[in-house]
């Protein structure tokens, strides 16, 4: 059945029980994005580790459906003190997974790689991707501001 | 149950007897957001084509006069359905574009009142000054409401909005203290297509009417439904659109009282919405062509008019009592499943057939995603009406809604796939 290749239990079990929930007062730089057709929200923050700022430390509080739940708390499972580097490697596996270009590689999804039954819904594949476009903005800024930050000295 | 039987209708739609995932009948409950069309509808579309195609209002040979004909008849027959006269009806794209032609009139003869500009005899009606008032409601689709916004955006005129009840009905008490001598124009909805409540449009225009406001209905969920006659609601603007009632894309109407049309200065410009031309300025035609710039949906409004027929053989009585009675066993059914909240009135009093409902536990996308999975289309989201999400702290809703080939089974079958969503989530 085609329902139960998107809804794998490892997708409902993130969504049942999602990883890193919880926004913090501290962040460099924080997001808010909505899927506009069905209402799915997320704010993401992004805060530059204290002894590594190369590494992005991610925050989220979100609502939505059980697709976007679960591909944010992956997504923090993935990205949670990594580099922007293996970030927007990880997304543009993603968007190429969910566009059937690419076979998924557990490598760098993780859990993730579950996500591929929603390539076959388009109309559900914004809610997969909405918390890792969240994350590229907010950690594009969060370094964008640093940098700034720097040049100020 | 009614005056027609639902399985003779259902032959007209070609649609209808596909199938969708892996084989499963189609179980077709999204016409709030756009109706199917019976066989006879696109029959019209295509013999226009196929005998008559030719730019309308342009050209004095046979085709282009055989256009216009059908294409002015068309109107008389749309206009005969709300009991309007033909040169009433102004056609648009949609009922979006129909709303936002009497917005866009309120900016444009602003605009053209500060610059002192010669206006049409009736026009100060929709002169704003800053502070003037503009009165919607909160269970608007967004067409009914964005434009509005953007209105007051541009000409500092101040946008108000009548609350609703828990239960899904408009707060009548609020028309007292928000329509003020400041009110210039009233704008709202006389079915919600989230909700399903039909509005008391008699009380609202009533109140708007004392303190001379424009008013206009937004009529998109209620004349595919239900009989409406221009003369009893007795408002200055109906919109509404083709889609929604069988017809096909592209066409919407707006209905506006003569001496209003002949008032109010054009929205969109161009080609045949004029009388004269210099390179200087221009005069306009009168309405209908002065609101109908460039070459007009000509086959789409031949299509409307095959759906009018349609509709009209059927019968609009009939057709609100079958959708009553397929409102109340939905209603019924899906209230009696535990953990499912109906969004909107409880019972089918004073309700169109638009049900929304929350499923405890379970997002309305995943909802309707199982019900897809077992050939039921159903609306998810905030159905364009987000601020009704927000007033009822849902983040969005699962909608069903019926039309003239939906029957009992229908409903029943929306109530098991509820169930099954409810047992595939775990959530009871």
């Amino acid at each position: 059945m085609q329902l139960e290749q998107m809804y794998q239990e490892i997708i409902l079990d993130h969504y049942k029980h999602p990883h890193g929930k919880g926004l913090v007062d501290n962040f460099a730089a924080q997001v808010h994005h909505v899927n506009p057709t069905c209402g799915d929200e997320i704010t993401l923050q992004i805060r530059l580790d204290e002894t590594d700022p190369t590494k992005l430390v991610i925050s989220y509080q979100n609502q939505g459906c059980s697709i976007s739940q679960a591909s944010a708390s992956i997504l923090f499972d993935q990205l949670n003190d990594q580099s922007l580097t293996t970030g927007e490697q990880a997304v543009d596996h993603l968007v190429a997974m969910l566009q059937r270009v690419e076979e998924p590689n557990e490598d760098i999804l993780g859990d993730g790689i579950a996500l591929v039954g929603v390539a076959q819904y388009p109309a559900r594949v914004k809610c997969a991707l909405l918390a890792w476009m969240a994350w590229k903005d907010a950690a594009i800024q969060a370094l964008g501001q640093e940098q700034t930050r720097e040049s100020d000295k | 149950m009614s005056g027609f039987d639902v399985a003779t209708i259902r032959q007209d739609f070609p649609i209808l007897s596909r199938t969708v995932r892996d084989a499963k009948p189609l179980i077709y409950l999204d016409s709030g957001a756009t109706s199917q069309k019976p066989n006879s509808v696109l029959d019209a579309e295509r013999s226009f084509y196929e005998t008559h195609n030719a730019a309308v209002h342009r050209g004095a040979h046979q085709l282009a006069e055989e256009a216009t004909i059908a294409f002015e008849n068309a109107r008389a027959n749309i206009a005969g359905f709300i009991k309007a006269k033909p040169n009433d009806i102004v056609f648009t794209k949609n009922a979006t574009e129909a709303i936002n032609l009497v917005a866009y009139t309120f900016l444009n003869t602003t605009l053209k009142s500060l610059r002192g500009a010669t206006l049409p005899a009736g026009a100060d009606r929709f002169v704003l000054r800053e502070g003037d008032e503009v009165v919607v409601t909160e269970m608007e689709h967004h067409s009914n409401l964005v434009p509005w916004q953007e209105l007051c955006a541009k000409t500092g005129a101040v946008l108000k909005w009548i609350g609703l009840t828990d239960d899904g009905r408009l707060e009548y008490s609020d028309l007292d203290h928000l329509i003020t001598d400041r009110t210039r124009v009233v704008s709202f909805t006389h079915q919600s297509n989230l909700l399903g409540t039909i509005n008391d449009v008699a009380r609202v225009r009533d109140a708007a009417r004392a303190v001379g406001a424009v008013v206009l209905l937004d009529a998109c969920q209620s004349i595919p439904h239900m009989g409406v006659d221009v003369a009893d609601l007795d408002v200055d603007f109906i919109t509404w659109s083709g889609h929604k009632m069988l017809g096909p894309l592209g066409i919407g109407c707006l209905w506006g009282r003569a001496d209003l049309l002949a008032s109010m200065t054009p929205f969109i410009s161009g080609g045949s919405m004029i009388e004269t031309v210099t390179m200087e300025g221009s005069t306009f035609a009168s309405a209908p062509q002065r609101f109908e710039a460039g070459v007009p949906m000509a086959a789409q409004a031949v299509a409307l008019s095959a759906a009018v027929d349609y509709l009209t053989a059927i019968g609009m009585d009939n057709v609100e009592a079958h959708e009553h009675e397929l409102t109340k066993l939905a209603l019924a059914e899906l209230s009696a499943i535990p953990g499912v909240r109906i969004i909107g009135p409880q019972t089918a009093e004073a309700r169109g057939s638009a049900i929304s409902f929350v499923v405890d536990g379970i997002h309305p996308h995943d909802v309707g995603q199982v019900l897809d999975n077992a050939g039921i289309a159903v609306r998810v989201g905030h159905h364009c009406a987000w601020p009704v999400c927000r007033r009822y702290e849902v983040p969005a809703t699962t909608r069903a809604t019926f039309y003239v080939y939906n029957d009992l089974s229908d409903v029943h079958a929306l109530v098991a796939g509820v169930k099954q969503a409810q047992a595939f989530f775990g959530s009871n």
